[in-house]
């Protein structure tokens, strides 16, 4: 296989020294895939994102990219990383200057990074190459981000994550915000895009179900730890971490049949606060099927039996039926 | 029998930039221990339809100009304020999508859910506290004497959500309006939670209208579906009627369009083109007909009329055919 794109080693993130946001993610992302970072809210997975845009500095470990450590770049070696690197963000409403129109928005990193001249001609034409190539008019250039509905602004936020051809886009909660009709929209053109241009996604969401449709691989998230990673089929179909298994049962299916007759697990008490985590496994306190040994090992990532598949789990659950 | 139903209701807004009619002739019925789910986009006019039925509009700008709401063999539209006042909290209480702003941060929970009981009831300020602790232990909230003596910021969002719950059936009403109950909450805790309404729905026998865009909550916790689209019911059936057999093209694309967790990915899926109707200049005829595969040039100018189209299935699409 080739080189991963991006490489996480024991990446760590404290903040105000208690809180330890991301616990020593490891992660590779390879060319072309687009790896999955799923977990509810608090589990670190936006932290995670802005660690690798470096827009939060790191506590701990190593960030590869391309070949280059990010971490200890300075600013200025920063800056030329990130023509490689964007971000689409969850609010297309928050993450679009409302005051600049929509042709200053996508030329933007087109013009900080020297390719083309404020409002030049050249400018003008690679912008309408980048709206044509998201689904939008050239003439939407001239108008500003209020005339345009939910879906077509994170169209925009699209067109300038890819103004730059960068290799990685980072996408956080792309579509969360979208109505349902929509979704489905933005998610085929992020696939289509991905196949045109060769893209490496980083993909994180709540939503298992946009997950299973986008990702190549999954990794999912529990108190700024990964508890659980593999192909996305495996994942969906024979996961073998407590938490993920209930993650999946807790998701409704869009179906009334499934939902009567399907075994769902309801865990106990709340998600615990990331500042004061539980000793031991940080699921032990909801899962199911804890024993005492939980509370007292922190378990790590540990291989199962199909390749690619790893789970943190000291007593890991094949059938669901062991946990309702 | 029903204890809630709507007839015809029609909902205008009269704003500054223009008149918006989010609702237009809506009629639903939700009987005992059911629960009506009303699903759509954003703009459908499926919140403004729930808030309509407690009055909870503010006139101007809001004026309901026409239809019925009765419960309890009154019509609600047309009672005194001050009767409406007795109804709220009461015979029909309401449950809202976002704790933190619903629940008031300079009370104690336990105060909160005694406001209601001391109010309708007109209980003692020792019997409603002893009652507000019975409520919270209800809704499954561990040490309730301790927990009612705390603030709204000292609870987690999914233990919120249960004191709104508490604070909703602390009088023990005949029909709950659960406002995206769960849309702020993550999948493990909105899955405890509607657990917990469906358990408390079976104890007291409650009709609750849920509000939603998510058909998997709707699967799970449905009896009746209304669907709509562009401030009009476009679709009314049993839940397995709606999933299994759709009749509105706009309730087919959006159930084909939707990612599914329990379906293999790799195939593209199936969007709906476009976008929802601006309600400020909606489409002429059917409000769907801009977006709809189907649509024949007639559905740009007639509005389908919500008809029966098989037993206790309406559907609003000219492709049915019309009366």
């Amino acid at each position: 296989m080739a080189e991963p794109l991006l490489s996480l080693r024991h990446v760590r993130k404290e903040f105000s020294s208690k809180v330890v946001a991301v616990d020593d993610v490891s992660f590779d992302v390879h060319p072309g895939e687009t790896l999955g970072l799923v977990g509810e809210s608090g589990c670190g997975k936006t932290t995670l994102t802005r660690l690798i845009l470096r827009l939060v500095e790191a506590s701990g470990g190593e960030i590869w990219f391309d070949g280059r450590e990010l971490l200890g770049l300075r600013q200025k070696e920063l800056l030329a990383v990130r023509e490689d690197m964007q971000v689409v963000l969850q609010d297309p409403y928050a993450s679009l200057n409302p005051r600049m129109r929509v042709g200053e928005i996508v030329a933007e990193p087109l013009v900080t990074h020297g390719r083309v001249r404020r409002r030049s001609a050249a400018a003008r034409e690679r912008v309408a190459e980048l709206l044509d190539a998201v689904g939008l008019e050239a003439g939407s250039q001239d108008r500003f981000p209020h005339e345009f509905s939910g879906g077509q602004r994170q169209r925009i936020g699209i067109a300038r994550a890819l103004a730059l051809e960068p290799k990685l886009v980072i996408c956080d909660e792309p579509v969360s915000a979208l109505d349902v009709s929509i979704q489905a929209q933005i998610i085929n053109l992020m696939k289509r895009l991905q196949a045109e241009r060769g893209l490496t996604y980083l993909f994180v969401s709540h939503d298992l179900s946009i997950m299973r449709q986008i990702a190549t691989r999954v990794a999912v998230m529990n108190l700024g730890r990964i508890v659980e990673l593999a192909g996305t089929e495996t994942l969906f179909t024979a996961p073998r971490h407590p938490y993920t298994h209930s993650l999946l049962s807790a998701a409704p299916v869009a179906d009334p049949k499934v939902e009567r007759t399907r075994r769902r697990i309801v865990l106990k008490g709340d998600p615990p606060s990331p500042a004061d985590p539980p000793s031991g496994c940080s699921f032990h306190t909801r899962c199911p099927a804890a024993r005492a040994e939980c509370s007292a090992t922190r378990p790590p990532l540990a291989p199962q039996e199909s390749p690619g598949h790893t789970a943190a789990c000291l007593f890991p659950v094949s059938d669901v039926a062991a946990l309702t | 029998m029903s204890l809630l139903e709507i007839n015809d209701l029609h909902v205008e807004f009269r704003l500054d930039a223009g008149t918006v009619k989010p609702v237009n002739g809506v009629s639903l019925s939700v009987e005992a221990g059911q629960t009506l789910a009303v699903v759509g986009e954003s703009g459908s006019g499926k919140t403004a339809t729930a808030l309509s039925i407690l009055r909870l509009h503010p006139t101007p700008p809001c004026h309901y100009t026409g239809g019925e709401i009765l419960a309890g063999g009154r019509d609600l539209l047309r009672l005194p304020e001050r009767e409406m006042r007795r109804i709220r909290g009461n015979e029909i209480a309401m449950v809202f999508q976002d704790p933190m702003t619903s629940l008031n941060p300079l009370k104690t929970v336990g105060a909160q859910i005694a406001e209601s009981l001391r109010l309708h009831q007109g209980l003692s300020r020792s019997e409603a506290r002893a009652q507000a602790v019975e409520a919270l232990r209800e809704v499954g909230i561990p040490h309730p004497e301790q927990r009612a003596g705390e603030y709204p910021h000292q609870f987690s969002g999914g233990m919120r959500q249960r004191v709104m719950i508490a604070i909703a059936l602390a009088c023990r009403p005949k029909i709950l309006i659960a406002d995206e109950p769960t849309t702020a909450l993550d999948v493990t805790v909105q899955a405890q939670i509607m657990e917990l309404l469906a358990a408390l729905q079976e104890r007291f026998g409650m009709a609750i209208v849920l509000i939603t865009h998510d058909l998997g909550v709707v699967a799970r916790s449905a009896d009746q579906v209304l669907v709509m689209y562009g401030g009009r019911p476009v679709e009314l059936a049993a839940v397995d009627d709606v999933f299994d057999g759709p009749r509105m093209p706009y309730t087919k694309a959006l159930l084909r369009s939707m990612p599914r967790s329990d379906v293999p990915g790799g195939a593209p899926l199936d969007p709906i083109p476009g976008s929802p109707p601006n309600l400020f200049a909606p489409p002429g005829g059917c409000a769907f007909h801009p977006r709809c595969a189907l649509a024949m040039p007639e559905c740009a100018t007639q509005v389908p009329p919500l008809l029966e189209r098989a037993p206790g299935h309406s559907a609003a699409c000219l492709l049915e055919g019309s009366p």
